[in-house]
């Protein structure tokens, strides 16, 4: 199996984004995942949301584990750096990155696998610094490139191709987030690009972690009558909550929105977001009620979608720690000791 | 036997009674009148409670291992105290708090047995059971003092340092002093013949422990991202980088910091760390101890094949598993050499003392960097742990890192394409990029397989091609580690081989060895992979005595693989019991093998 490059052949009637680049500036290699997969359908909205955005693809970093998602960093942005690391430690690399590295733009792709079971210690933490990440998961239940495993969001009940339904307790990433206190929650589902690019690019343009947590169906594994991660079942159950348009700095808002419906979130890049509510009573600025929510709706058997929670109060890893606004990586290294005479004075203590 | 400038004190007490000051304290005393002096610390694995010893060895010949006697021995743990007793040189002394009666146990006739009612003392003289504990241990400092001469007027310096300003700390403290020392002075013939005499021979040293050096070393190398998840012994090495980091690396307009300390939620994610903030550009480090290590393995392999530089940290301590995580050893050398799966193998740095651990440091990153690899520092317990006397740390103000085969914006604009894996030197080292400085530097870092142009490959040919380019690479670090300290005459055909911490027992021993005239050449590496002048100086000899402390000789193993040594010539000392090696052992192995028929 080689990769295979994508002839760089952009028709003229594309449109072209800030930088002058087309969506095709923003592909990367062929996939080789099965035809169908949902998770190419959501390395399309990324390119979408990355390419909308317009983001220098240089200035974009690409981190990812192991597992059939992991791989898709490599189908997406050929001209930003990539970090495809080892099962369920993205987050740790991540952390180091933008640690060292505050000015670049973190997509981290991950899949239940590999942030749900093997990373989920990893998973956890980075929520608990507020890390500045757009984490994905392209979420599917089950353990593809092994072929067909169950994984630890499987529901209770939902059949393998083969052997008996699985018995445990789901672990749902946006419910574990928001206990975690991840401060921008999103959940979609790979066949609804219309839903899933605004919520990238809010999670992208969110000050701190976000989750996206795509319903991303296994065509191979589990698509098929019984499972609760197939195509038909998610298209049935799947309910919207709030969905949002993205609007960036120098746009009005023009939509217009129905009285009640519809929330204006200021980011802190001075864009916004604006929140279309389909559930009037959904608070997505309120961790309890969007708990309760998710928690009652799930008990439903329903997905629910949508920008599910967001806090913009809270300050990101570097804020909290006090860091450099020059990245750590570009300080240059004559401020970064006292010298040799201090040297001297320092070891007083030792003499 | 004790003789001036040649004593060996240890103090048993329950630790969590705050001893160690008193100790430190008698320790500084001793090297302020310029004897040279060893500060030993065996401690348990334990807050409070448990048996806790400080050795203190005055040696104005300056060595710098343990002692493998006890002259006087301060009694002051009754849990311990017939072993304590047991350790005792004949001719020597045990003191002991006398506000208890132990009569039954005071048993040996060729010792002298002083006791000193200590807690009496304390009790009368001061209020508050926590100052009467604290000042206990500061009278039996007194004790010492009188004993064996040591200037009351430097421990008045001292204490004047330590408590500045509050003067009743100095005041209540030379009282216990006093106490101690008046006592001893009135009762006992005061001072013992084995004494210490004023010298010179400290000027221009300090006493420190490697794991402040060591974290000294980090910031003066220009780390900026510190990753860690706490671990006995290496725990206050990145203590020690955050306490230099929060006095100079605070802009002081902004308050900003220039520096990252991140404490991970395993080591896992520690190393993980150190990786993205390597790739990025950062000079980024962790430490750890074995148990770090087993855990980090899989991201070291990551970073030997991806090519991501790493600064590792690896305060040994005693093993297998949990082992005794407060006692030393040499025992990690095979699996940081070897660590993760799939044909890797690193570079490490062997450091004897604090000094070096200071030294290796910036040198540590310049590898890392040269040669896009991990560097793994290996220290023990005893160095990162213990007070050493090493000469005064100097920095050159010219220094400039080597930040190894980076290309600029500028490098990439003028090229067609870059490819992250090409030898373009032949030195097995390729080029890497930073994210975020130009369109063109940007690749797709992964461990899974890859071409030298950095894509994906399953293609044997493909894969083989760079997996054979970096022992190209390996062959490269050969020629850049540090050199190892080689003593040799061409008269004697046997030798002492050694590493690290083995330096000082090592040294001490062919002082005396040479005195029983058996000569001996001495090598200690630096570094693994070993240079060709430790391959020359094994083919020399007919016979190396390999002195490490593990059980499996793994620097042995080490040689034989690495520069395929004569292993017939290769005769382990192994020392493992989790104390600090010293001279005695090496002398009573060299001389058992030549008992045996080996040739000296």
């Amino acid at each position: 199996m080689t990769y295979i490059a994508k002839p760089r052949v952009a028709h003229p009637s594309l449109p072209k984004n800030e930088l002058g680049l087309t969506t095709r500036d923003y592909e990367g290699v062929v996939s080789t995942l099965c035809a169908g997969c949902g998770h190419d359908s959501v390395t399309a909205a990324l390119i979408q949301a990355v390419f909308e955005l317009d983001i220098e693809p240089h200035m974009l970093a690409k981190m990812s584990g192991i597992g059939c998602s992991s791989k898709t960093p490599a189908y997406f942005a050929s001209q930003a750096h990539g970090f495809n690391s080892v099962h369920g430690r993205m987050p740790s690399v991540t952390t180091g990155a933008n640690a060292a590295n505050r000015d670049m733009t973190y997509v981290g792709v991950s899949g239940d696998g590999d942030s749900l079971s093997i990373g989920v210690g990893q998973f956890v933490h980075a929520i608990r610094r507020n890390l500045n990440v757009c984490y994905l998961i392209e979420n599917n239940g089950v353990y593809g490139l092994t072929k067909g495993q169950f994984s630890a969001s499987a529901d209770i009940g939902s059949k393998p191709k083969k052997g008996l339904p699985n018995q445990q307790e789901p672990i749902d990433p946006a419910s574990a987030a928001l206990a975690l206190g991840a401060t921008y929650i999103a959940r979609s589902f790979s066949g609804d690009k219309e839903q899933l690019v605004p919520l990238i690019k809010g999670a992208i343009m969110h000050s701190g972690f976000s989750l996206v947590d795509v319903i991303s169906p296994c065509v191979t594994f589990n698509d098929h009558e019984g499972s609760t991660k197939s195509y038909a079942h998610t298209r049935q159950f799947y309910h919207h909550v709030a969905n949002i348009d993205y609007i960036h700095p120098s746009e009005e808002i023009k939509a217009s929105y129905d009285e009640g419906e519809a929330m204006s979130v200021h980011l802190h890049g001075g864009d916004s977001i604006v929140l279309r509510k389909i559930s009037r009573e959904y608070d997505p600025t309120s961790r309890a009620e969007a708990f309760k929510y998710l928690r009652d709706r799930f008990n439903e058997g329903e997905i629910t979608t949508g920008l599910l929670y967001v806090n913009e109060e809270r300050a990101e890893m570097h804020e909290l720690m006090g860091n450099s606004d020059t990245p750590l990586a570009q300080l240059p290294y004559e401020g970064l000791h006292p010298g040799d005479d201090e040297l001297q004075e320092i070891q007083r203590r030792y003499r | 036997m004790a003789a001036i400038n040649d004593v060996v004190i240890k103090i048993a007490t329950v630790n969590g009674t705050g001893s160690a000051s008193a100790n430190g304290l008698l320790r500084k005393a001793i090297f302020r009148m310029g004897v040279p002096v060893v500060g030993k610390n065996y401690f348990p694995s334990n807050i409070q409670g448990l048996p806790t010893w400080y050795e203190i060895r005055v040696t104005g010949d300056d060595y710098h291992c343990r002692s493998d006697r006890v002259d006087i021995m301060v009694a002051m743990n009754a849990q311990t105290y017939a072993r304590d007793m047991a350790e005792v040189e004949p001719g020597g002394c045990l003191i002991y708090d006398s506000t208890w009666p132990r009569s039954s146990l005071l048993d040996r006739e060729d010792i002298t047995i002083i006791g000193v009612p200590l807690s009496k003392m304390c009790n009368e003289n001061f209020d508050g059971v926590r100052a009467r504990i604290l000042m206990k241990n500061i009278a039996y400092v007194g004790v010492i003092a009188a004993l064996v001469a040591v200037d009351l007027d430097v421990i008045k310096d001292l204490l004047e340092e330590t408590f500045a300003d509050k003067a009743h700390l100095i005041a209540s403290n030379m009282e216990a002093i006093h106490l101690g020392f008046d006592y001893a002075a009135a009762k006992f013939s005061c001072p013992l013949p084995a004494r210490v005499e004023k010298m010179d021979k400290t000027k221009g040293h300090i006493v420190v422990d490697g794991n402040t050096a060591a974290g000294l070393g980090c910031m003066y190398a220009g780390a900026t991202v510190g990753a860690w998840y706490p671990i006995t012994p290496s725990t206050s090495l990145m203590d020690a980088f955050r306490n230099f980091c929060s006095r100079y690396r605070v802009d002081p307009e902004t308050g900003k910091r220039t520096y990252c300390i991140i404490q991970a939620e395993d080591e896992l994610a520690a190393i993980g760390m150190v990786l993205g903030a390597s790739w990025s550009g950062a000079r980024s480090f962790t430490p750890t101890s074995g148990p770090g290590i087993s855990l980090m393995s899989e991201f070291i392999g990551f970073a030997y094949y991806a090519e991501i530089p790493a600064v590792i940290f690896n305060v040994q301590r005693v093993g297998p598993s949990t082992g005794m995580p407060t006692r030393t050893q040499q025992c990690d050398l095979i699996s940081c050499a070897y660590a993760s799966h799939g044909d890797t193998k690193h570079v490490l740095l062997f450091p004897a003392d604090p000094a070096e651990c200071f030294y290796m440091s910036p040198e540590a990153f310049d590898l890392a960097e040269r040669l896009q690899t991990p560097v793994m520092v290996l220290t023990d317990l005893d160095i990162g742990m213990n007070d050493w006397m090493v000469p005064e740390l100097e920095w050159d103000d010219d220094y400039v890192p080597d930040r190894g085969k980076v290309y600029t914006a500028e490098d990439l604009e003028k090229m067609e394409k870059f490819h992250r894996y090409l030898d373009v030197d032949g030195d097995g080292i390729p080029y890497r990029t930073l994210p975020g400085v130009h369109p063109r530097g940007a690749y797709f870092t992964r461990g899974s397989g890859h071409s030298k142009y950095g894509g994906y490959t399953e293609d044997s040919d493909e894969y083989q091609e760079v997996i054979d380019r970096l022992l190209v690479k390996w062959e490269t670090a050969r020629t850049l580690v540090p050199e190892a300290e080689i003593r040799y005459s061409k008269f004697n055909k046997a030798a002492i081989l050694t590493l690290g911490s083995g330096d000082g027992a090592c040294k001490e021993a062919l002082d005396r060895l040479e005195a029983q005239s058996v000569g001996l050449n001495y090598c200690r590496v630096k570094a693994f992979p070993f240079t060709d002048a430790v391959r020359d100086f094994i083919d020399a000899h007919d016979l190396v005595y390999v002195v490490e402390q593990n059980r499996d000789a793994q620097l042995r193993t080490l040689l034989i693989n690495d520069i395929e040594a004569d292993q017939g010539k290769l005769v382990p000392l192994l020392h493992y019991n989790g104390m600090p090696i010293n001279a005695g052992f090496v002398v009573e192995g060299v001389l058992a093998e030549i008992k045996k028929g080996r040739a000296a």
